[in-house]
């Protein structure tokens, strides 16, 4: 996979393209660790994704957890295949969707 | 057809570009083709942790394609410890966002988006099938 982040003083977009998955979501993880300091506007920009598997839902929480104490959290560009993850796992209702 | 080969989290993407192919040949919809490919990192990366842990073991994966009506039939086989994923309690998605926990999730996903899911244990070894109508 191939993560593109931009940042913007206290915003911070993550792009993710490819899958994440049991192999590639510690990648997805570092990519939000390492730049995460100091951002209040986080938007992760989900338009290259294929799919998105229970480990990669694990680094949206534990990120959404960080998030909801210091500022916000958005996903944009959600396709129909991983909204349907979204709502298989109630995702939907925890997660800032746009 | 069917793939042996180590069971490691570094060979889920083995795995999945195997069932791939197999899934363009018979021109899967892309929608059925995720789900498919998330429940193969959901389970093949249960049996990398799990199944020999903490040795490594071999883990077999079979594809089969029935007609009438067509489905894809995915058989995960090791010889590793008794374990059945469908015991696990599936997890409670109404609570809060400080209060969740991802234990139990994929297994969830799995059985919620296969039309069918069933475990045996069955001459040493798990068997874990999966079928998918596409």
């Amino acid at each position: 996979m191939t993560i593109n982040t931009n940042k913007e003083g206290e915003k911070l977009t993550i792009i993710p393209e490819g899958r994440i998955d049991t192999v590639t979501a510690p990648e997805f993880s570092k990519a939000i660790d390492d730049n995460i300091e100091g951002v209040k506007d986080l938007v992760i920009d989900f338009e290259k994704l294929e799919y998105i598997s229970s480990a990669g839902l694990r680094v949206l929480l534990t990120t959404q957890k960080t998030m909801s104490k210091v500022g916000t959290m958005k996903l944009i560009h959600v396709s129909d295949v991983i909204m349907d993850v979204f709502n298989i796992t109630g995702f939907v209702d925890i997660l800032t969707i746009e | 057809m069917e793939l042996t080969l180590p069971a490691t989290i570094e060979n889920v993407e083995k795995v999945t570009n195997f069932v791939n192919e197999e899934l363009e040949k018979i021109k899967c919809p892309p929608k059925a083709k995720a789900e498919i490919d998330i429940a193969i990192d959901e389970l093949f990366s249960n049996i990398a942790n799990y199944a020999y842990n903490p040795e490594i073991g071999k883990a077999t994966v079979k594809f089969e394609v029935q007609d009438n009506p067509q489905a894809v039939i995915i058989t995960f086989m090791d010889n590793g410890k008794p374990f059945d994923p469908l015991l696990k309690a599936d997890p409670n998605i109404k609570l809060a966002v400080e209060e969740r926990d991802i234990g139990g999730l994929g297994i969830f996903m799995v059985k919620k988006s296969m039309d069918s899911v069933e475990y045996e244990y069955k001459d040493n070894h798990n068997i874990l099938k999966i079928k998918k109508h596409i």
